[in-house]
């Protein structure tokens, strides 16, 4: 047999083994041109940030751009300083930030780059180019700060920042990594898929002194990036900017519609913060002291910050009161048996009880709508009248969003049956007398200044609206979702309107509107209001539009802590509208008023954590 | 039919040990190659299952169920239907040009749904079974050559056929059957004389032709000085000696026109990149440079697992199949490669005791044919990833990744586990 024969085919593989040992032997150890040559085609795979969209105004003003950066990275494997003294000469730094910046990155990895100095600007990295001969290991990635042309919109804009763990964890798409930006607020967050357009993949091969010797596979592998596609917004910059300079000084919104297409021509938010605080290098120095500040600078308060409507919600009440059959412009009711308070006057018709803003009136009228049905107890006659009641009002967007193109709006409180019920842990608990306050906008109900410069809208268009929105068209094509091209109907018939609208005009003419609140020469229509707070002086409100005829703005002022609506929202108002439609105002002294009138309360300055703003915590 | 309790007492422990070990380790350096730090893939995501090491761990899964199946088949089926499993494969193989489907440039696969199958990996274990077969008959004498070519018949049959769809590669495994032969009482000088000829195939590429002659005569002339004085003074000895350096020659010669003249242009530069190693780096030197770099690279510890900048991005060709030992090389450095190298030679050293253990020829036949199959891979795969052998698209068993391959060598290994297991029972004829 021929068992011998096994040895010595194993033999022959032994050999074959030692003659592989001996050759991996020289080639990984003995021989370290090989590590070398790795070193030297290193692929380095680079992303391409691409360039955000750019936002612009109504008229093609530049609002958002972005201003190239560089920032620099170390390998540390890969950097040899010679002279650590020239280094931090060339590059600005402190001989203790370059020691702990390379022992971070060499605790993070030797062979991987790690972000050495972030945002250089151009002129930095053209006066460092020539430097970089002596530093090899270290590069240069190109990225983006976001820029704005104007301090005005800032809240409405929102801004960008690297991305929170938590985003990081909750993305669905496996988007974004460590480290990256994403919009936060505003139109940046609502429009983040938009702006932020395609990230590109680079792979490219460098030699062991950083420099790149060409795309791996010749590019190949490469996906170039897409820049993000442009906002053009229906902010009116000019008004926009106006709007701001009225509201300094104090905290509130401003929203200016145009009632026939929807778009918002300015939205302020008061107080409001330097956008260009929150770009790059400044980014973390400002943003602690922005999101502790007791004024809440970051909120955006017109689709977020609540508030009740006060007696502006009367005009609710007097469109769906004539809707569901209850009242009509020849309604009268006294003050009699009314259990809210009113100025000493007769008894009113409907235009009369907008233009004093008659509370007893709009109680008896809901009074009227809620105590309807004939049978039942009061607490069921209470429950099928609210929501009846409740239903219509929805349409005009209470208690829910009405789809502005803005991270974080908010639905509000649209008091209905199961709101109630919920509230006083049951049915059949409760009945009109605990609930007549929102007959005058008081109580439960809560809005946010955007759903009431919309009501002004729907006013102004008799019947219907169009979500409001900021972007008027996206990319090259500048199309937008239909969404924002589709009325919609409010179920009030057009012609119950008339009364109301010419209940505004009295009040602007000669009731509520103090003379500070009209334009000589436009015929503005408008509806005060005063919202309660307990917390210290009322919240000012004033909601208009203009012309009466054929409407071209409408608009929502809330002024908090300066008291009755007709005082100081509504002149902010009139100088808005003055200023939009004739792109100038006369009134030269109103205006100068109301830039330096300073409604801030000064217990924000006192306490930070206790006073927290009242309307907007809910 | 045996019970599945009486296998798993006899079944060897230690291949299987060995078995389970390579997968691993090959599943782990297959993750590697795909891994990204920038986007870790995780168990739980679909996307996994589209990378290599997904469907990977999909063959590794169906490579068991293949295992249970083999184990509870009778184990007389294999000798029985040996001539049948045979022919079957000779059928696919000559399908294959009109029924099959091109990957990676190779039009020598299957495709059944999802699944693609090259039936030239499974060619390798039927061949094995019916030459063991064969030689389970007592007559079968392999120093004669009545049935010296029958042998070759059974694995000629096949190999060409394989060649016919320009799959050199895994012809050229059948060579590997040489071991089996020479086991089995195959004269000593056919391996030599295979070896011999590589040997001058080699340097007729390697050097000068009037190196090789003065080589030669130099051998001649020691020859002559340490032969016997009878030999030294018979004329014919000279003669002997002169025609057998002019045979030599001749060939050597013919090796050159043959490479320069016969080759195909993409087997020539195989051949080429193999005696130059600066040989266009960027085309096709370039697998075999980047391979080196990587393997380099790794130092004497290795860059450590996940760790490897070299096997990532595809910046090896043929990362995860054919080049996985790269990927060993660079992360575990050559601590690691020197490891991987002893446990497959001990691999191969339980396997052949165990074959020697058998009590049929055509178990312990079937079990050499095994061993040869095995070593040969591991000769042709190592040796190009290193730069001693020309770049061949032959898989690193049980390590490299794909379905085929993993199937055909654990189909492979397996029967003769099986065939072990019930040593005790078969008759040695
Ligand atoms: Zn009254």
């Amino acid at each position: 047999m021929f068992t011998q024969r096994r040895n010595l085919i194993f033999l022959f593989f032994g050999l074959i083994g030692l003659l592989f040992i001996g050759k991996l032997f020289f080639l990984q150890v003995i021989d370290d041109t090989y590590e070398k040559a790795a070193d030297n085609n290193a692929i380095r795979k680079i992303i391409q940030i691409p360039f955000r969209g750019e936002v612009y105004d109504r008229f093609g003003k530049l609002i958002v751009y972005n201003t190239p950066v560089y920032d620099l990275y170390i390998i540390p494997r890969k950097a040899v300083v010679k002279d650590t003294n020239q280094f931090c000469r060339v590059f600005r730094i402190t001989r203790e930030y370059f020691i702990k910046t390379t022992q971070r990155a060499r605790a993070y990895s030797r062979v991987k780059p790690s972000l050495f100095l972030k945002h250089l600007s151009k002129e930095d990295f053209a006066s460092v180019q020539d430097a970089m001969v002596d530093f090899p290991g270290f590069f240069f990635e190109t990225n983006a700060f976001r820029t704005y042309q104007s301090r005005s919109f800032s809240n409405a804009l929102g801004y960008v920042a690297e991305i929170s763990p938590t985003a990081l964890t909750d993305q669905k798409d496996d988007y974004y990594r460590q480290g990256d930006y994403v919009g936060i607020s505003g139109i940046e967050s609502f429009y983040e898929e938009t702006l932020r357009g395609q990230r590109g993949v680079k792979y490219r091969m460098v030699n062991s002194n950083g420099v790149e010797k060409g795309d791996y596979k010749n590019g190949s592998l490469n996906i170039n990036p897409v820049s993000g596609n442009n906002l053009y917004t229906s902010i009116d910059l000019a008004i926009q900017e106006y709007a701001d300079s009225l509201m300094q000084h104090k905290v509130g919104s401003l929203v200016a519609i145009e009632p026939s297409t929807g778009e918002i021509l300015a939205m302020v938010s008061a107080p409001s913060y330097d956008a260009s605080l929150l770009t790059g290098n400044n980014f973390s120095k400002y943003y602690q002291q922005l999101a502790l500040d007791p004024m809440k600078p970051l909120l955006n308060r017109p689709p977020s910050a609540y508030y009740r409507p006060g007696s502006t919600f009367k005009l609710v009440q007097a469109l769906v009161g004539q809707q569901l059959g209850f009242i009509g412009p020849g309604t009268v009711f006294s003050h009699a048996g009314a259990p809210v308070k009113c100025h000493g006057h007769g008894p009113v018709d409907l235009r009369g009880a907008i233009r004093v803003s008659c509370n007893p009136y709009f109680y008896h009228a809901f009074r009227k709508m809620v105590y309807d049905k004939t049978t039942g107890d009061t607490y069921e006659r209470s429950a099928q009248g609210l929501q009846r009641w409740a239903d219509l009002v929805a349409n005009f967007g209470f208690g829910r969003k009405l789809g502005v193109d803005l991270g974080n709006e908010k639905k509000g409180i649209l008091p209905n049956v199961e709101y109630y019920n919920s509230v006083y842990k049951g049915e059949k608990m409760w009945k009109f007398s605990n609930i007549y306050s929102i007959s005058i906008g008081e109580g439960e109900i809560v809005v946010s200044p955007l759903k009431m410069a919309n009501l002004a809208a729907i006013i102004a268009n008799r019947g219907w609206y169009i979500p409001p929105h900021v972007v008027k068209g996206i990319g090259l094509k500048k199309s937008i979702d239909p969404f924002y091209k589709t009325p919609v109907k409010v179920g009030v018939e057009a012609k119950y309107f008339n009364v109301v609208i010419d209940g505004m005009e009295d009040a602007v003419t000669h009731g509520t509107v103090e003379a500070d609140g009209r334009i000589p020469d436009i015929k503005m229509v408008g509806k005060t209001g005063t919202s309660q707070n307990q917390k210290g002086k009322d919240h000012s409100i004033f909601i208009a539009f203009a012309p009466r005829d054929n409407p071209k703005i409408a608009i929502a002022v809330f002024v908090e802590n300066a008291g009755f609506g007709g005082s100081a929202a509504a002149p902010i108002a009139s100088l808005v509208v003055e200023k939009y439609l004739k792109r100038k105002v006369d009134r030269k002294a109103v205006e100068t008023k109301f830039m330096n009138m300073n409604y801030l309360p000064n217990v924000y300055s006192v306490t930070r954590k206790k006073v927290a703003i009242d309307s907007t915590k809910k | 039919m045996t019970d599945s309790n009486h296998i798993q007492g006899r079944i060897d422990w230690i291949t299987v040990g060995f078995y389970v070990l390579f997968v691993c380790l090959g599943w782990m350096n297959i993750y590697s190659a795909v891994y990204s730090p920038d986007a870790p893939l995780s168990f739980s995501d679909p996307a996994f299952y589209d990378s290599n090491a997904g469907k990977q761990l999909v063959w590794i899964g169906t490579s068991f169920v293949l295992i249970v199946c083999i184990l509870v088949i009778d184990f007389r089926f294999f000798e029985s239907f040996a001539l049948f499993i045979y022919l079957g494969l000779l059928l696919l193989l000559l399908a294959v040009p009109f029924l099959g489907v091109t990957i990676n440039g190779s039009h020598s696969w299957f495709k059944f749904g999802g699944v693609t199958i090259q039936p030239a990996e499974f060619a390798k274990t039927a061949t094995a079974l019916l030459l063991a077969k064969y030689l389970n008959d007592p007559l079968v004498n392999l120093n004669k050559f009545a049935f010296q070519w029958k042998a070759a018949l059974i694995i000629g049959i096949p190999m060409l056929l394989i060649i016919g769809s320009n799959e050199t590669g895994s012809a050229l495994v059948f060579a590997s059957f040489l071991i089996l032969l020479y086991r089995e009482g195959l004269p000593g000088t056919y391996p030599a004389l295979f070896i011999g000829g590589i040997v001058l195939f080699v340097s007729a590429l390697l050097v000068k032709a009037w190196i090789i002659l003065l080589v030669l005569v130099l051998l001649a002339g020691l020859f002559v000085l340490f032969m016997p004085i009878y030999l030294q003074r018979d004329p014919k000895t000279y003669l002997r000696l002169s025609g057998a350096i002019a045979v030599i020659m001749t060939l050597a010669l013919l090796v050159d026109w043959v490479v320069n003249n016969v080759l195909q242009e993409h087997q020539r530069n195989r051949i080429r990149v193999l005696i130059d190693p600066g040989f266009d780096p960027r085309g096709l030197g370039y697998q075999v440079t980047q391979s080196k770099i990587a393997i380099g690279s790794g130092g004497f510890w290795g860059k450590g697992f996940l760790g490897g900048t070299q096997t990532k991005f595809d910046f090896v060709p043929e990362q995860s199949t054919d080049m996985v030992f790269c990927t060993i090389g660079e992360e575990h450095g050559f601590v690691g490669v020197m490891l991987m190298i002893i446990f497959f030679l001990g691999f191969l050293w339980r396997l052949m005791y165990l074959a020697d253990l058998q009590r049929s020829r055509f178990a312990r036949a079937y079990g050499f044919g095994l061993v040869g199959i095995l070593f040969f891979h591991f000769l042709v795969n190592i040796g190009m990833t290193i730069g001693l052998m020309p770049i061949m698209g032959i898989p690193l068993p049980f390590f490299s990744y794909g379905g085929s391959s993993l199937w055909s060598f654990t189909i492979l290994l397996f029967i003769f586990l099986k065939l072990d297991s019930h040593r005790s029972d078969m008759l040695s004829r």
